[in-house]
Order: C-alpha cells, then sequence, then structure tokens
C-alpha cells in the first residue's frame, strides 16, 4: 500500500488500521505522527494546523490520538460558552471526572493551571498528553490571556503537553500585538478533485455497483467542484440526489450502463439543487418532499425561496416607493413622478451625470417625506390609501425589508433606506403589475 | 556498571535512533536548560550577583530583565536560579514566589497565588486584611521564623511583567516594589518581558521606587556562532550510550553545516531571527525526519523543514479556493487596481465578474447572484476579505463595504500555482483593466 504510515513507536496493526481510516490524509497523518514522536518523547509545544473546512483536520488528529490510544482532550470552542466549560472538559479527559471538583466555580485561568499541575504531581503517567482545540479562532474572542497561554501551556504547567489548534483562518491573523510563544505551522491542503471522487465513493450504496456509484459522483463534482469543494457539503448533497440519479433505473427506464442517459436525466436537477439545498433556501427535508411532489405531479415548481414573502397590497407600493427613493437621486423624481403616470420622454430627459450606478454603491437613505411623496405618485391611479401607512411603515422596519437610520429619539427626522435587491422588488412589482425598471434612473 | 561503561555498548539503529530523538526533543521542545547560557556572560554575571546579595546578604533589590520573545529571559533567569540553589545554605533560606502575567491576570489572583506558594494559607485563615499593603506586609512577616530575627529572603519572579502593569492602580507592582526599597524584608522583585518601553507602562509613584537595573539580551550572536550552536544544538552529549553511534552522528551533523545549501537555509535564518526559539523549531521539524530508514540528517531534510517553516500560509488557503471564489479575487484585485485600494461591495465584485464573465469566459458558467454571495461569504469567513464597517445591523449584505486583505502579488503568485487554472481565467486577472 502506498500510503502505509510508518513509527517505530508503535504497533504496525494500530498503524495499519490509522492508514485505513484516513484515505488521502497519509502525508499529514504522517508529518504529524513524526512530529508527535513517541508516546513518552516530548512533541513541540503548540502545533498550529490550518486548512479549508472538511480537509480532515479534526479527524487526521482524532483518529491519531484515538486509535494510538494517546491520553488526550479534544474541545471545539463552539461549545465552549464559558471558559470553566473549557477548563473542566480538559481536566475531564485528562485525568478523569472525579477530578473535575477540583476546580473552583468560574475557574480563572491561574486556578486552571493550579489544578493541572496538582493533578500531574500525583500521576506517574509520561506519555505526551495531547490538547485539541477545534474552531481555535474563536479563542481570540475569550479573554486575551487565553490564546497566548495555551500555546505555552507546556512551560506553564511544566507537563509533557502539547496543544494543537485547529483553524481555518491562518496564523497571521491570530498573532497578539506583544506577541506570544509561536507554534509551530501545519497546513492540510485541500483534496484535489480525484481524492474527492476516491473518499466519496467509500461511501457508496449497498444495493448498487461501486462503478455505478462512482460514476454518479463524478456528475456530482462535475456540477458543483467549482463551487464548493467542501467535502462534507459535498457528500451531502451526494446523499440527498442520488435517489433521483437511480430513479431511471428503478423504473428500468434506462440501463445501468447507459451512463449518458442517466447524466441528462440528473444534471439539470443538480443545478437546480445548487440554487436552493446549496443555499440552504429548503432545508434537507424539504427538498426531500419537494422532490417526492415532483414525482407525483411530474412538474416542475419555482424552488427560490424569495418569491414567496407575502405582503399586503398598499405595504408592496411602500416598499416600491422605498426603493425607489434609495436608488434614485432626489433631483430625479420631478421628471419621473410630475408628470402623468408611466410615461417618460427620453429626449427630453436629463443626462446622466454620475459615472457610477446606484446598484453599484448602494441605496442611499431618504427622509420619511420623499417616501410619501413617492409613494402617493406610485400608487395614485390606484385607490388612495388609507390611515395605515405608518403602522405598514414600521411593519416593513420590523421584517428588515426596511431599515431605519438613526436614534429614535430623532423623531421628526427619521431616515431609511431600503433593505432589498433588484430580484425582490421586480418580483414583488410583478404582483402589482408595475413595472419598476422604467422607473430607475440606472436603466435608463 | 563501570565494567559496562567502560565495555563499548553496541545498540540497534532503532534502538539509537529513538534515543537520539529522546535526547534531542528535549533540548527543541521542552526548553531543557544549558548547561551555560550561550553568548550572555555578562548578563549571566549580573543577574548572579544581584541575586546573591538578596539571599546570602539579605540585601532587598529590584530588576528588569528585557529582551524579545524567545531570546532566553526565562532560561536566563532559571539557569542563575539553578547555580544558586545549588549553595546548601540558600536553597534552605530563600524563597520562590513565580508569578506570571498570562495567570496572575488581577491582584487578587495574585495575592492568592503569593499565599499559597509560601505556604501561608493557613496562617491566613479567615482574616480581613484593610489593603493590600497590609495583607502582603503580614504575608512577610508570617515567614520571620521563630527565633530569628531575620526574615527569609523572598524572590518575586514575574514573568510577562508587563501584563501586571495592566492591573488596577498597579497595586502589586507598587507593594512589591515598595518593600523592596524600604528593607522592611528582603525581597528581590525580578521582572521579565519584551517590551522595550515597559518603563513608560509603570505610574509615576510606581516607577520611583524600582531600582532601574535593566538586564537586556539584545543577542549579538555572529553567524560563525551560530552556525557552531546549530552544530551543538544537534550534537550528542558525551555520555551517549553507543560511543560508535554518537560520534558517526556528530560528524554527520559538522559535515551537515559545511553543505551549501544547508549553510545558505541558516544563513537565511539567522538573519530573520538569531533567537533560539525559532531555531528549535526549525530542528524539530529537521529531527522529525530522521528514522531508522533515514539515520543522519540529510541536506534534503533541513531544507524540506525549512519550506514547512517559511510556507505562506495565505497562499495555502489560496490554493483550495473554489474556482468561483477564486474569480472574486481577481475581481477584487481589479476593483483594487483601478480605484486605488478603496474598499468595495460585494455589488461591485460581482459587477465586475459579470464583465467578466459576458466578455469572454467559456470555462465558468454563469452562477446565480445568492450561489455567488455564498462564495463571498465564504471568503469572509476565511478573513481573507473584511468588513470596514463596524456594525453590520442596518447595512445590507450586497452593500457593505470590504477590503481584500491580500496585496496584488499575492494574488498573482496564488494563479501560477492554482491547480488547473483555466487559460481565460487567468488572462482575465492579467489584464491591466478589470
Ligand atoms: N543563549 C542561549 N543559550 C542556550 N539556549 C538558549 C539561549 N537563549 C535561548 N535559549 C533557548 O531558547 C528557548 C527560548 O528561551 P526562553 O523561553 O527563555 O525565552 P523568553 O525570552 O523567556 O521568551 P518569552 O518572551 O516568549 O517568554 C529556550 O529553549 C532556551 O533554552
Ligand atoms: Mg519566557
Amino acid at each position: 500500500m502506498p500510503g502505509q504510515i510508518q513509527h517505530p513507536g508503535y504497533e504496525e496493526e494500530k498503524l495499519l488500521r490509522v492508514s485505513k481510516l484516513l484515505p488521502c490524509r497519509d502525508v499529514q497523518a504522517g508529518r504529524l505522527l513524526a512530529l508527535m514522536g513517541e508516546p513518552e518523547q516530548y512533541s513541540y509545544p503548540s502545533i498550529f494546523i490550518y486548512g479549508h473546512r472538511a480537509t480532515g483536520k479534526s479527524h487526521v488528529l482524532h483518529t491519531l490520538l484515538n486509535e494510538l490510544e494517546l491520553p488526550y482532550a479534544t474541545v471545539s470552542c463552539v461549545e465552549c460558552l464559558s471558559l470553566g466549560l473549557l477548563f473542566q472538559k480538559i481536566i475531564l479527559s485528562l485525568f478523569g471526572s472525579d477530578c473535575v471538583p477540583l476546580l473552583p466555580r468560574s475557574p480563572s485561568l491561574s486556578d486552571f493551571v493550579r489544578v493541572y499541575k496538582q493533578l500531574c504531581v500525583q500521576s506517574t503517567a509520561k506519555q505526551t498528553k495531547y490538547i485539541v482545540l477545534d474552531r481555535a479562532d474563536l479563542l481570540r474572542d475569550m479573554e486575551a490571556n487565553i490564546l497566548p497561554a495555551f500555546l505555552r501551556l507546556q512551560e506553564l504547567v511544566e507537563d509533557n503537553v502539547t496543544v494543537v489548534l485547529l483553524s481555518e483562518i491562518v496564523w497571521e491573523k491570530f498573532r497578539p500585538n506583544t506577541g506570544c510563544f509561536e507554534p509551530l505551522l501545519l497546513h492540510f491542503p485541500d483534496y484535489s478533485k480525484d481524492e474527492l471522487q476516491q473518499i466519496m465513493c467509500e461511501d457508496s450504496h449497498p444495493s448498487y455497483t461501486s462503478e455505478l456509484y462512482s460514476a454518479f459522483i463524478n456528475i456530482l463534482l462535475g456540477v458543483f467542484y467549482s463551487v464548493c469543494r467542501d467535502l462534507r457539503e459535498l457528500r451531502h448533497l451526494a446523499a440527498l440526489n442520488f435517489f433521483k440519479f437511480i430513479e431511471p433505473l428503478e423504473k428500468d427506464e434506462v440501463k445501468e450502463s447507459d451512463i449518458h442517459r442517466l447524466w441528462r436525466n440528473i444534471e439539470p436537477h443538480l443545478k437546480k439543487a445548487m440554487q436552493t439545498v446549496y443555499l440552504r433556501e429548503v432545508s434537507s427535508v424539504q427538498w426531500e418532499q419537494q422532490q417526492m411532489a415532483e414525482k407525483e405531479a411530474g412538474a416542475l415548481r419555482g424552488l427560490s425561496a424569495h418569491a414567496h414573502v407575502e405582503l399586503p397590497y398598499y405595504s408592496k407600493f411602500l416598499l416600491i416607493a422605498a426603493y425607489l427613493a434609495s436608488y434614485n437621486p432626489a433631483r430625479t423624481d420631478k421628471r419621473f413622478f410630475v408628470k402623468h403616470h408611466g410615461k417618460i420622454k427620453k429626449n427630453n430627459f436629463l443626462k446622466k451625470h454620475e459615472k457610477t450606478s446606484n446598484h453599484l454603491l448602494g441605496p442611499k437613505p431618504f427622509p420619511l417625506d420623499r417616501l410619501l411623496a413617492v409613494f402617493y405618485s406610485v400608487v395614485d391611479s390606484r385607490v388612495a390609501p388609507t390611515a395605515s401607512v405608518f403602522s405598514q411603515i414600521s411593519s416593513l422596519v420590523t421584517l428588515q425589508l426596511l431599515s431605519q437610520l438613526g436614534h429614535d429619539d430623532q423623531l421628526d427626522a427619521p431616515k431609511y433606506k431600503c433593505a432589498v435587491s433588484l430580484d425582490f422588488i421586480q418580483a414583488i412589482s410583478r404582483t402589482v403589475s408595475f413595472d419598476i425598471v422604467k422607473y430607475l434612473y440606472d436603466f435608463l | 556498571m563501570s565494567k559496562r561503561k567502560a565495555k563499548k555498548t553496541h545498540m540497534t539503529v532503532g534502538a539509537c535512533i529513538s534515543q537520539v530523538q529522546t535526547i534531542l526533543r528535549e533540548r527543541f521542545c521542552h526548553q531543557m536548560l544549558p548547561e551555560k547560557p550561550v553568548g550572555m556572560e555578562s548578563q549571566y554575571k549580573h543577574l548572579l550577583e544581584l541575586l546573591k546579595r538578596t539571599a546570602v546578604h539579605g540585601e532587598s533589590n529590584s530588576v528588569l530583565i528585557v529582551g524579545p520573545r524567545g531570546s532566553g529571559k526565562t532560561m536566563l533567569l532559571k539557569c542563575v536560579l539553578r547555580e544558586l540553589l545549588e549553595v546548601t545554605e540558600v536553597k534552605k533560606n530563600v524563597l520562590q514566589v513565580h508569578l506570571h502575567g498570562l495567570l496572575q491576570t488581577d491582584d487578587r489572583i495574585a495575592l492568592k497565588e503569593i499565599t499559597r506558594q509560601l505556604n501561608l494559607e493557613n496562617v491566613v485563615g479567615d482574616k480581613v486584611f484593610g489593603s493590600f499593603a497590609e495583607n502582603l506586609a503580614f504575608l512577610l512577616e508570617a515567614l520571620k521564623k521563630g527565633d530569628r530575627s531575620n526574615s527569609r529572603p523572598v524572590f518575586f519572579i514575574l514573568d510577562e511583567f508587563d501584563l501586571f502593569a495592566h492591573h488596577k492602580n498597579q497595586t502589586l507592582l507598587y507593594n512589591l516594589l515598595d518593600v523592596s526599597q524600604s528593607a522592611q524584608a528582603p525581597i528581590a522583585v525580578i521582572g521579565l518581558t519584551c517590551r522595550l518601553d515597559v518603563l513608560e507602562l509603570l505610574e509615576k509613584r510606581v516607577k520611583s521606587r524600582f531600582s532601574h537595573r535593566q538586564i537586556q539580551l539584545l543577542s549579538s550572536l555572529s553567524f560563525g556562532k551560530y552556525l557552531d550552536n546549530v552544530i551543538s544544538q544537534l550534537g550528542l552529549p558525551q555520555d551517549f550510550p553507543d560511543t560508535k553511534f554518537s560520534e558517526e552522528w556528530n560528524d554527520s551533523i559538522k559535515r551537515l553545516c559545511e553543505d551549501k545549501a544547508v549553510m545558505a537555509v541558516l544563513q537565511k535564518q539567522y538573519n530573520s531571527s538569531k533567537d533560539f526559539r525559532s531555531l528549535h523549531m526549525l530542528l524539530i521539524l529537521t529531527l522529525s525526519q530522521v528514522s531508522v530508514s533515514n539515520p543522519s540528517i540529510k541536506p534534503a531534510d533541513l531544507l524540506e523543514a525549512s519550506r514547512v517553516c517559511g510556507a505562506d500560509s495565505k497562499a495555502n488557503m489560496l490554493h483550495g479556493l473554489s474556482i468561483l471564489e477564486l474569480c472574486l479575487i481577481i475581481a477584487m484585485k481589479h476593483l483594487n487596481d483601478i480605484y486605488d485600494g478603496e474598499p468595495f461591495n460585494f455589488q461591485m465584485v460581482y459587477n465586475e465578474f459579470k464583465k467578466f464573465l459576458q466578455r469572454k469566459s467559456h470555462s465558468i458558467y454563469n452562477f446565480d447572484k445568492p450561489v455567488i454571495m455564498k462564495a463571498f461569504e465564504h471568503l469572509q469567513q476565511l478573513e481573507l476579505i473584511r468588513s470596514m464597517e463596524g456594525s453590520t445591523a442596518n447595512i445590507q449584505k450586497d452593500y457593505q463595504l470590504m477590503k481584500l486583505m491580500l496585496d496584488h502579488n499575492q494574488v498573482m503568485e496564488c494563479l501560477q500555482k492554482y491547480p488547473q487554472c483555466p487559460t481565460d481565467v487567468k488572462q482575465w486577472a492579467m489584464s491591466a483593466f478589470g
């Protein structure tokens, strides 16, 4: 086997198992193991491992430490709402649950180090202990002494301990201004397309041949690889879409060897998945349900969730008015709205002065009276609204479709910005048969 | 035993290598104290004399050891203490209190720790003190032994000394230095810090109580000495069990350090920092490649270690971006070129990318805007781009002002290394204007 990890300090058999569990990561695992050395030899006080999401950082560490039966604690910083919790988990994993009560309530770092030292003196174990801190970027948000202290924990507790930090953010973004003990940096490179293919093929479905599954993964990667290289995400997508892929086989419409037909069947489907599941617009469960529904109705439905915001009729116009007020220069309002609705003669329209379009720079704030003026102009031919305009404005703010600027105490002159995209406002406009593009300065 | 020593022991290569690893790792990974600190003889003598005066003659004192990270402050102090404590009289008499700026983050914690380290927890019991000074005075008083009129000398060692200056009112520093001046009890206050401007952090009343003794550790090692150091750091000790192996090993180290490529690597290392700690990192990476199948250090091992040490993290991360994310980075680069590094927003990046797609590209297909947004957000999570706005509450994602945290060269280098980068994307990146 090409990628067999070797080290004289460990049993051959265990290493073989590790190698099997870590396809495509044998170089990294081997390098790490070489750094760790034999169980009782010192390893570098702190090691910082960085690499993109799902490049196997935690997996490699966990597999090595677990399979080789080394003493270790792994803690994900996401789970540590308090420092106390972090310290407890470490003490628990390294010394056992009866030692946890030694920590006082809401322990300081000083308490942690004291308890740690005390426990070390009592035990005779000589093996290197490992403390693995996942999502280490969050350490930066904790008290300022935490990160530098973990980096030199070996010196502080005077024990044979190595702290491993895992992160998808580069080390440069961690270094405090007065410097600290510099950890040893190790990079976990991204998986290549072939490696992804190899790893993902291991999940093949028991009732189908591995060739078929491999072909499926190939197609899936063809669609998603240019956007996403996150193994975890790709796996998820594979699991969700495999049944759609084999549907024609189930129905006996296509033979297994006819990959091309299968491809034609699945590709549009995957592209649609990219717009929805990948963006988390619909949950996996919803996606599956939609697949079922589609199967029955045989019809395609619009999947984009954004199209489905239901607003009261006048609120839609308020939002449209807000959009226009945000993206049109105020001085152009007259030209758009003084005349009778709609038609604008192009020939006598002012030339554009600004170089950059407002759709690049983003919405500008506008005062309430301008909003109202535009609003009354766009709804003019329709029924005039009753009193509720103000409450509708505030509910648009609550829905975060409008954002209010300034403080609450500036009641006299609140300013607003429209917070929706062009696509969204176009969709809204269509539902009230208003052609918004005609009223936008940028598109004249 | 002695008979066996006289006879040359022969061990298997595996056993030798394992032994080598154990010995050298203690040096590189465990900051084992050297027999004598290299290149700081005068500082060593100075500190030793100073502490002796407290330990033996009961004179109080204060001193700061100042030097950059990894320059050997902690090591120097420990070596001095090691020598000092070899004297039985001193060992019996002197008490040590070790405080660390990273651990004792306020004076209440520090006081508790002092009490604990002086073994006075029982003596203090539930007593309540009016002030910090009173408490400290009580502790020092308690150290006086029944029959003796003299109290025992105490070394107060404050690592990361500058951090104590951030404590409220600098109470601890004030009181310790005050005692050290007023001859209440013989104490030595020893501060270790990497901040050369440390005195400016001290309040006037604190500063005036400090002796103004400073020991500076600014390495003036020549490259020749540095090389000697590397050799001795990698060398095996006299008492290595297998003499034949250790002789061969030590010879091979000497030869290694005469190699041209190795010299160049070490010269580069020396130029960037002369301190031992960064050297140790290089050496552990080198050592980790030594195994039964590679039982001595080859030049290639050191070169590889240097490559790992010197790798550009950002470039490594750029390599793993998806092609879509890469395209966004290129669009940002263009925006930076056009607008002279002014911040940009998503909409502008999107627009720039669209322009490229419309103009030529056939290799990249048209992604939906939300997909592109997701890629953009991923870049933000990776902190390759950073929001310029403090609070993001009121601004739409599309229009938040951002800055690219990479420079022109980093982007261009990344393109060279990017696996299977489509030609049109490369050309687009190369073109002067988006
Ligand atoms: N002159 C020297 N001779 C031998 N070893 C040295 C020398 N200087 C430094 N070292 C070694 O370099 C390493 C770093 O030294 P040390 O921890 O004392 O630095 P420091 O100045 O305390 O750094 P920090 O500011 O981060 O605390 C130690 O392993 C030490 O043994
Ligand atoms: Mg130090």
